[in-house]
């Protein structure tokens, strides 16, 4: 039995469903929505401010966990390089009939390339399958954070969360 | 001798901060640090820090230091890097080692700053070359470019154990673990989280029970504890690494504030012993304030923001505003940013003994 993040390292899929940034299936199953996997108050706020759609809330205590409001939320990306914790991406369930598009922040050299084809890992560091590098973008506001499309088989798009070259 | 109004031992985030707000009030700052570069700890820190927009979080910690050394250029805050403060006398007179000469100041404010120091931990073979705290890594990485060794095995959970992992990592190191005594992560779940998915093994409940090699590491041995931390015989697993990093925790460089006398009082939360301050910072020594992690190990946040509390209230001590409802007000907007990064778990309010 998974114990949690706080003993394996990664959310145990108690924690995942609580977690007040991460949209139900139902939700994602209709647009483009950012995950947030942070459920620890840790004194942070910086993905509120990074929101320009205002879909993140902390509010007063910066103690609080991020709250997203799937409704606001356009799955456009700008909070996943304003997160130290590397916690936000962004699932779009409906990329294809067949494949999702996960969006993760990436800071390793090197970096891979479009259309590569990669191994592709869960929260655990395990490869669970092969995607598509669908994106590799940055800009000076993402402050040298990445930000990469991997192309998977629908099934994975809830636990892919990191790759391997 | 030169005399100067207000003198700030070490330019990390605290000194700076200090330094800083005390200029922004006309008060000259001479800044000392013993290191050739100014930042403190900051400009290994390639990460980007947590904490509140304020405190700039969102930012890598090494850009947060390039900000402050402007800010502080620009109130002309002196730094004189390379300098050493071995010792203060009851009157205020700085012994300073400066360029590997001696000389003396003598200030009328001293606000000392001096952060903290890693915590070693003993085990047959700690000796060999290739044991070394994780700090010590982290500046071959990030500052010397250099990576500490092959195959490294991090000892310590916390924030300090899963942040240099991180940036061994980054650098191409190959981490084949972190361990951990205590039965749960110690640090921020979301760094673990990033370590994890790199998939490297986090092994919680296990110690080093000795460290092996000829003329340097070759291997580390490790014992799984029980829930007092006794070793569990016959639980030996190994590792072939070259490379132990201990980040075990870190003390509090309070030598100088012991040395002129200041009140000491044990808080093992904030990392042992801490000179005892009051609401200004000040020391149970008059013209003595301190700040930052040599007041209890916390984080850059709160070192920055300890050091502008200290920084202002040198700056009414020494005359330089009044001391009225204007002062009280900006001084008590400093202490409420401080209460919101702990949420009142920390070392606030204690008052001089
Ligand atoms: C790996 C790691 C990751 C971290 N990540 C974060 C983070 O994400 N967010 C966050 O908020 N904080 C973080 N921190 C914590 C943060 O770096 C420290 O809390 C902060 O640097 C403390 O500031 P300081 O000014 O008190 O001490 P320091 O930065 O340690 O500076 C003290 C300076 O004083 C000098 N000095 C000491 N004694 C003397 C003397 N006698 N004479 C002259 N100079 C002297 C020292 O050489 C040093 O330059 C991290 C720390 C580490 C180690
Ligand atoms: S993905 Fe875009 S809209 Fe959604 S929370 Fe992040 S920044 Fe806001
Ligand atoms: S920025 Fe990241 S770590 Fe900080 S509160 Fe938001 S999601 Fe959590």
């Amino acid at each position: 039995m998974d114990k949690g993040i706080k003993y394996d390292g990664y959310l145990s899929e108690k924690e995942l469903a609580g977690a007040p940034g991460v949209p139900s299936i139902d939700q994602l199953n209709v647009k483009p929505l950012a995950v947030i996997e942070c459920i620890e108050p840790i004194p942070c706020n910086p993905c509120e401010r990074a929101c320009p759609f205002s879909a993140i809330t902390i509010g007063d205590s910066i103690w609080n966990l991020p709250v997203l409001d799937a409704n606001k939320c356009k799955g456009c990306g700008a909070c996943i390089p304003s997160c130290p914790g590397l916690a936000i991406f962004v699932v779009d369930m409906n990329y294809s009939s067949t494949s999702a598009l996960v969006k993760i922040p990436y800071e390793y050299f090197p970096l891979p390339k479009e259309g590569m084809e990669v191994d592709c890992l869960n929260r655990k560091g395990e490869a669970v399958t092969k995607g598509r590098i669908h994106s590799v973008k940055t800009t000076a506001t993402f402050d040298k954070t990445y930000i990469i499309g991997i192309e998977v088989n629908k099934k994975f798009a809830m636990e892919v969360r990191n790759i391997r070259m | 001798m030169r005399k100067v109004n207000l003198v700030v031992v070490g330019a990390g985030p605290a000194g700076l901060s200090a330094s800083i707000e005390a200029a922004k009030h006309g008060v000259k700052a001479l800044v000392l640090d013993e290191n050739h570069k100014p930042g403190g700890q900051l400009f290994k820190q390639i990460h980007k820090f947590f904490g509140s927009e304020q405190q700039m979080a969102g930012t890598r910690g090494y850009e947060i230091g390039t900000k402050l050394l402007n800010l502080a250029k620009e109130y002309g805050v002196e730094i004189k890097l390379n300098n050493r403060v071995i010792g203060i006398d009851d009157h205020n007179t700085l012994a300073i080692i400066d360029n590997h000469k001696y000389s003396e100041i003598r200030a009328k404010k001293i606000i000392l700053c001096c952060g903290a120091t890693e915590k070693p931990l003993a085990f047959p073979g700690w000796t060999l070359p290739g044991v070394m705290g994780a700090g010590a890594a982290q500046t071959l990485v990030n500052i010397h470019r250099v990576v500490p060794g092959e195959k490294i095995i991090m000892v310590g959970s916390g924030n300090v154990g899963l942040i240099v992992t991180y940036h061994l990592l980054q650098a191409g190191v190959k981490v084949k673990a972190i361990i951990d005594a205590s039965h749960k992560i110690t640090g921020y779940g979301v760094h673990a989280a990033k370590i994890k998915r790199a998939g490297i093994p986090i092994i919680l409940r296990y110690t080093v029970n000795r460290a092996m090699g000829t003329n340097q590491v070759e291997k580390v041995e490790l014992i799984q504890v029980d829930k007092s931390f006794n070793k569990i015989p016959c639980t030996q697993i190994s590792f072939d690494v070259d490379t132990i990093c201990l980040a075990v925790g870190l003390s509090p460089s309070t030598e100088l504030a012991r040395m002129i006398g200041c009140k000491l009082y044990y808080h093992p939360k904030l990392g042992g012993y801490i000179p005892m301050v009051n609401q200004y910072m000040q020391t149970t020594i008059e013209d003595i304030y301190a700040a930052g992690d040599m007041t209890g190990i916390e984080e850059a946040s709160i070192a920055m923001e300890e050091g502008r509390l200290a920084g202002l209230a040198c700056a009414i001590s020494l005359g330089y505003i009044s001391d009225n409802a204007q002062s009280q007000k900006a001084l008590e907007n400093i202490r409420s940013n401080l209460s919101q990064l702990r949420m009142g778990n920390g070392k606030g309010g204690i008052i001089n003994g």
